[in-house]
């Protein structure tokens, strides 16, 4: 793969390998007194953010500081209201003030592809979720959640997700995280359904790697890891669905219906939840319930992408016994000069 | 006026002959003309074919001018073979009085690169809903017989039935933009496979087609003429086809666009692929050449739509929608249809000069090549290949999709009334 993290199908099967296993060890920063990598010190994260989205800016921000770089917050929100300029121009600025890695969100599907391809600036970015197209670090620390719980946190370092069934219920249609997810999972091995009502399943979704569903009950005991996603209740306005009660009674994941999936199963929701909308607190509370792991996953996730990104030309996870990525760092003075040349998720060069 | 010669140029495309042009019109056609007291053209090779008439086309002025004037806008047309263009009416301020048209039909006039014919507004603001004042438009000197609000269509049933009606009283036509509004809110592309994997805000097929299907029905009630604008899949070919075979009076135009480009394209979230009614499959843009071989689509318009650089150079979703078509028009009609055998030149003839001069109601364009006629020509070298260079646009906008494409054929002269407009393809 590239210098840049756009979608999660620019990700093969080794390079999405590589980023779980690095997670796992910058997994076990977090348990040490000292939450802190010298790793990306005098490198500096931006985290662009035209869209609100508290969680994500303060996951990737954990992220970034916890490798000791520097974190500047540029909330674009308001100041891009009809025209692109600002895109460009907030590009140029960012180049400007010497970012290394541009972390965006914005509303518009395909603006973090543009930015990485439009030559406004040569850092590294990372797509933190751009309109209904993708979220490819949500898949991510998605497929690490999955990996954990159903495989094992050592016994799955090196591993994919073959033959796992993940089920995914909800909004599709504006699901960016949907997206990435069916196409990450599939490349990790996993088999994957979408299960919403029709008018919530994108035309052409045929093509998708995963199979479709329409009913919930009929899927859930062949599930071995369920993913409600949020489903906003203005799409009732635009008759996506009748009523908010029809939805949850059809879509939604109650404890009765938990109770129908295989006793591993796990559910998963990317948060913030409706409550009683898509899922009830009965489930959002139970022990199967990975959501508040999924943003403690979340941080060491996007460790692994930052850390890959802008200067993992070294392996983080050393084959066998494992040495803290510390130890395996150029220190910040050698650290090589960023370049087209350089494919941090790599296989080949990353051994 | 002097005298020019156009020596040997294949017309329509068939056999050599020598053109001679007096003043404003053809002297004669035939072999072995005299060419005394004329200035020479060689134009061995060449086809030489009525000066293109384009039904669609966005000059900008009033208010865009840093898009597009009616002098660039001319002179662009000129350098693609055109001698007259009709000029849409979403300016600003809207081209839905007498005012706003003769202004554009003065401008027109004044450019001489080209006749311009401005194009009425259907409803006041393009707002689809309260007639603009139809007939002070075609009273006015700009003599208006076509009516749009292209850019916007007239949804209401009742406001397209009565401005079908209206027009009647003076043989004007509603040139339809065929777009069901609530099936395309915030439409980015074509939906279908494409979008759904992009993440863009789906523009389906049936959203055209079930306006057309609405409007050659209403035609055929009020005993009205239609014309749709940029008709672009395959299901609409369907429905204009069973119009025509049921006698309704419908004309229908396609894009060179819509002839060559699909939505693959917009894989690459480049907003110069951003236009409406979007790119559509491989399998519409082949529907749509076969329907312009055999004439279910009567006339290819460009649907010239200059922007300036900031509106496409940024996030897709916040792009104008658009392309520049005019000085690309006659090349990819050539790619398009007549490399691929579906057409000839006369064909060429008929779908971009005497068909879409008919629809608009021009007397002097769209004539054929023979003596007594305005002399309102274009000479294209057909054996020509190079590469599009934006750059080189007469145009002010740059935003043309074949940045970097290898297209067949350019004009080397245009005459508008006997006046070279392109000379050695360079504007005079």
């Amino acid at each position: 793969m590239k210098r840049h993290l756009i979608s999660a199908a620019d990700l093969t099967r080794d390079d999405a390998v590589l980023i779980l296993d690095t997670a796992e060890e910058m997994a076990r920063v977090a348990d040490r007194p000292i939450k802190k990598l010298p790793t990306l010190r005098g490198l500096t994260v931006v985290n662009l953010f035209f869209e609100d989205s508290t969680r994500t800016r303060i996951s990737f921000e954990a992220a970034a500081k916890r490798l000791s770089a520097d974190v500047i917050n540029f909330s674009a929100k308001g100041s891009s209201v009809s025209k692109g300029e600002s895109l460009k121009d907030t590009a140029l600025t960012l180049e400007a003030m010497g970012a290394d890695a541009v972390v965006i969100r914005h509303h518009a599907s395909g603006a973090p592809y543009r930015l990485a391809t439009s030559g406004w600036i040569d850092s590294a970015v990372v797509n933190a979720g751009d309109g209904t197209h993708e979220h490819p670090t949500q898949a991510l620390l998605d497929a690490f959640t999955i990996r954990r719980r159903l495989v094992g946190r050592d016994a799955g370092l090196g591993k994919d997700l073959d033959g796992r069934r993940v089920t995914i219920v909800g909004d599709v249609l504006h699901s960016r995280v949907a997206r990435s997810n069916v196409q990450l999972l599939h490349t990790l091995g996993a088999e994957v359904t979408v299960v919403a009502p029709p008018t919530l399943v994108p035309i052409g979704v045929g093509s998708w790697p995963c199979e479709v569903s329409y009913n919930l009950d009929e899927v859930l005991p062949k599930s071995d890891a369920v993913m409600m996603l949020r489903v906003q209740r203005e799409r009732m306005n635009a008759a996506f669905f009748p009523t908010e009660r029809e939805y949850s009674r059809r879509y939604g994941l109650d404890g009765d219906r938990m109770a129908k999936m295989p006793g591993h199963a796990i559910v998963m929701h990317p948060g913030p939840m409706n409550r009683g909308m898509e899922i009830t607190a009965q489930v959002a509370d139970s022990d199967r319930c990975t959501a508040v792991e999924q943003v403690a996953n979340g941080v060491s996730t996007r460790m692994a992408v930052l850390y890959l990104l802008l200067g993992g030309s070294e392996p983080a996870v050393a084959t066998g016994n494992a040495p803290a990525p510390a130890a395996s760092r150029p220190s910040p003075a050698t650290t090589p000069e960023r370049g087209a040349e350089r494919r941090p998720f790599d296989a080949e060069e990353s051994k | 006026m002097s005298k020019i010669l156009i020596r040997g140029a294949k017309v329509l495309g068939g056999e050599a002959q020598d053109v001679l042009i007096d003043g404003e019109t053809i002297a004669e056609v035939g072999t072995g003309l005299s060419a005394e007291g004329a200035t020479v053209i060689e134009a061995e090779g060449k086809v030489l074919l009525p000066g293109l008439v384009d039904l669609h086309t966005h000059l900008r002025e009033p208010g865009r001018e840093d898009s597009e004037t009616v002098l660039t806008g001319t002179r662009a047309a000129a350098s693609g073979g055109f001698t007259a263009v009709f000029a849409m009416a979403n300016t600003f301020p809207v081209a839905d009085t007498a005012g706003v048209v003769e202004q554009v039909w003065r401008l027109g006039k004044e450019s001489g690169y080209c006749d311009v014919q401005p194009i009425g507004a259907v409803t006041v603001g393009l707002e689809g809903k309260q007639l603009s004042e139809l007939g002070a438009m075609h009273d006015s000197a700009a003599r208006v017989t076509v009516f749009s609000d292209d850019g916007k269509c007239v949804d209401d049933a009742v406001i397209m039935r009565r401005a079908l009606e209206y027009v009647k009283a003076f043989g004007g036509v509603v040139a339809q933009h065929a777009q069901e509004p609530r099936l395309t809110e915030g439409a980015q592309m074509n939906e279908g496979v494409v979008s759904g994997e992009l993440g863009l805000g789906g523009w389906p097929a049936v959203a055209e087609e079930s306006i057309i299907a609405r409007d050659v029905l209403l035609a055929e009630h009020v005993g009205s003429r239609v014309h749709i604008c940029h008709l672009s899949t395959a299901g609409s070919v369907e429905i204009v086809r069973w119009a025509k075979s049921r006698g309704i009076d419908v004309t229908a135009e396609v894009t060179p666009h819509h002839l060559l480009l699909t939505e693959e394209l917009v894989r690459s979230y480049n907003a110069v692929y951003k236009v409406n009614p979007p790119l559509r499959t491989e399998a519409d843009v082949l529907a749509l050449r076969e329907a312009l071989a055999d004439g279910t689509i009567d006339i290819v318009a460009t649907d010239h739509a200059p922007h300036p650089h900031e509106d496409k150079d940024c996030e897709w979703a916040a792009a104008a929608m658009g392309m520049v078509g005019l000085e690309t028009a006659l090349s990819v009609v050539q790619q398009t249809m007549v490399e691929t055998g579906l057409l000839d030149w006369a064909g060429v003839a008929d779908r971009m000069s005497f068909a879409p001069a008919r629809i608009g109601g021009l007397e002097n364009h769209g004539r054929p090549v023979s003596a007594g006629e305005p002399a309102n020509l274009t000479l294209v070298e057909t054996s020509y290949r190079g590469v599009v260079d934006p750059a080189q646009f007469a145009s002010r906008s740059r935003n043309t999709p074949y940045e970097g494409r290898e297209l067949p054929g350019r004009v080397t002269h245009t005459f508008l009334r006997g006046r070279a407009t392109v000379v050695d393809g360079t504007l005079a």
